[in-house]
């Protein structure tokens, strides 16, 4: 037995800790919390190199044999998002440790922050259902004080919707996972998936998963239940809603993807059926309400919705490669929205607004922000050869196969839908003329401000970098896929000693 | 005692909906107290009704003289009871901060957001 699937879960929390003890020391809290989250991302990188060959990484906490103890088991998707999440919370701090103002970093961003990216990490490697409800509280919790942190009324205002749909959601989990143990007797996800394929229990576990899904569905932000997302992601700054974005909807579709690759599998004909409808909704009706935004930041926000409906629509299909699809797409989308929130918010930051109607002129100024922002945005519509033009080929591959025609539709109309939003900022922000010359209002050049940009370079190159060596990312992906479909291995690793 | 436990958890979730679909501040976190109270009790209901001895074993033994209770759903529901005393500390000075900044306890009228 090894430490190491725990310390994702225990670096954060020392960063935080640490952060605390350093409270008046803002300088130092910087220093620590980057510190931590490069361990962070070391940790998880040393993880995914150990269950490269498809093992199991499975720590027993306490040394408690599963199904009894607490089981952390981190296979190729767990340790995929893992390193993920690390790199985006190194990225963020770096934006954050220029961009934040003092007031929020005094009160807490970095260690709030830290306790959030133990969460999630804590969602994507435990094996234990009622763990995983633990985790989301803990980054529940530690999200809604980083979303209201500032206290501005569009924050408060938001975080009223974002609190009580979250808490509303949390219960429904737990009232899932209460009938669910009176059901099976376990909450061992492995064990679960054991028991609750074995016996005929007929309709009971289907609305059991059906309250999953809808518990879930409202922390990814699925149709129709993520109308607290745009009401909330666009309030807090830019350092917030990157690592919002990034993170939060990400372990919803995470732990759906999860449950329904490993517990809930007996009845696809309905249940997966369901998500792929879902999905389809979920990919227009994001799409078209982002249509209809002139705010740089909202736009964005809203796009997250439909993007979770490309995510869902790989589970909704079931299939490895629509599985694979949607390992490659969730990336994908982690790298390049978190880019072009981190850029959205370096344009607000020289100029002072995310307004698409006062904003222009900025090819002109900025021709390196530029290309940042237009890579990240190609890639979010899928033009090739960009990451996000193989992630949803994939998909769409795997959607022809199937003969999912109406998915299919959707979802190459929703990317035309994309495109036109992405070439909305850029026709508004970079090319059209500014409409009275906003000043800037920082001097943006010289090493500091590189240093700025440092974590969107390293995005944006990601980016080119998904998309060029797509290959070695689908085979990695594949073998993840294959791992959740065929869960046997799994349950082994985790049932079988550790 | 399941039925009775049933319809509690039941009336908990309908009046903790309701109050959720009202439009006071107050009223909304009264709501999801008794929500999150209905899904403890639906935890506890659900995880078996038996009564039973304590599930310890003496020094020795090798199986229980009698069929022991489950302790693990009292454990889950001390855990969830716990969680949801701090959020709903946490929502009640959310709420508080939002009536002072806003001046209105009327949720409809929490419209900065909506475009």
């Amino acid at each position: 037995m090894t430490l190491l699937p725990a310390l994702p879960i225990l670096l954060p929390l020392c960063g935080a800790v640490f952060c605390m003890l350093l409270r008046t020391h803002l300088a130092a809290q910087k220093g620590v919390a980057l510190l931590f989250s490069v361990l962070v991302l070391g940790a998880s990188i040393g993880l995914l190199a150990q269950t490269r060959d498809g093992s199991v990484a499975v720590m027993n906490v306490g040394n408690w044999a599963a199904p009894y103890g607490i089981t952390l088991a981190a296979d190729m998707f767990s340790c995929v998002m893992l390193v993920l999440s690390g790199l985006l919370a190194v990225s963020v701090f770096i934006y954050a440790c220029f961009d934040l103002d003092t007031e929020r970093i005094r009160f807490g961003f970095f260690p709030l922050s830290l306790i959030l990216l133990m969460g999630v990490n804590g969602a994507f490697v435990t094996g234990d259902l009622f763990n995983l409800y633990v985790w989301f509280e803990v980054l529940l919790t530690a999200s809604f004080i980083l979303l209201a942190l500032g206290g501005e009324q569009p924050q408060l205002e938001g975080s009223i919707k974002y609190v009580t749909l979250n808490l509303l959601s949390s219960a429904l989990f737990l009232a899932g996972i209460g009938i669910l143990y009176g059901m099976a007797g376990t909450l061992n996800m492995a064990e679960l998936a054991h028991v609750v394929q074995q016996g005929d229990r007929g309709g009971l576990v289907t609305m059991v998963a059906v309250m999953f899904m809808m518990a879930f569905g409202i922390k990814a932000g699925m149709f129709p239940l993520y109308f607290w997302l745009p009401a909330s992601y666009p309030t807090p700054p830019a350092a917030v809603t990157a690592l919002f974005s990034g993170l939060l909807t990400k372990v919803g579709a995470y732990s759906m993807i999860r449950v329904f690759t490993l517990i809930f599998i007996t009845d696809p004909d309905f249940l997966h059926v369901l998500i792929l409808t879902g999905a389809g909704l979920t990919m227009v009706s994001g799409v078209l309400a982002a249509a209809a935004q002139y705010e740089m930041r909202k736009i964005l926000a809203v796009h997250i919705v439909s993007q979770i409906g490309y995510v869902i629509m790989g589970l909704g299909l079931f299939t490895p490669l629509a599985l694979t699809g949607t390992i490659i797409y969730l990336i994908h989308i982690i790298i390049v929205k978190t880019n072009l929130f981190l850029v959205a918010g370096a344009i607000r930051r020289i100029k002072g607004t995310y307004d698409l109607h006062e904003l222009g002129g900025l090819y002109k100024e900025r021709p390196g922000l530029s290309v940042l922002f237009i890579i990240s945005a190609m890639s979010l519509a899928g033009v090739p050869p960009l990451s996000g033009f193989f992630a949803k080929f994939t998909l769409i591959l795997a959607g022809l196969n199937r003969g999912a025609w109406v998915i299919v539709a959707v979802a190459l109309g929703v990317s035309l839908l994309t495109l036109y939003s992405m070439v909305k900022i850029w026709t508004y922000v970079f090319w059209k003329p500014a409409p009275e010359p906003l000043p800037d209002r920082i001097t943006a050049s010289g090493g500091k401000w590189l240093a700025f940009l440092s974590p969107m370079i390293a995005f944006t190159l990601l980016a080119v970098g998904l998309g060029i060596f797509a290959g070695p990312v689908f085979d990695y992906a594949q073998t993840a896929a294959d791992q959740l479909m065929n869960s046997d291995a799994y349950i082994q690793a985790v049932l079988g000693g550790g | 005692m399941e039925i009775v436990l049933a319809i509690v958890v039941g009336t908990l979730y309908g009046c903790g909906l309701y109050l959720m679909m009202r439009r006071n501040l107050v009223q909304l976190i009264i709501g999801l107290a008794l929500i999150s109270h209905g899904a403890n009790l639906l935890i506890f209901t659900a995880g078996g009704l038996r009564q039973g001895g304590a599930p310890i074993l003496a020094e020795g033994d090798a199986a229980f003289a009698q069929i022991p209770a489950d302790p693990l759903p009292q454990a889950l529901i001390l855990t969830a009871i716990v969680i949801s005393f701090a959020v709903t500390a946490f929502a009640l000075v959310l709420f508080l901060r939002t009536y002072q900044t806003v001046g209105t306890d009327d949720v409809d009228q929490l419209k900065e957001t909506d475009t």
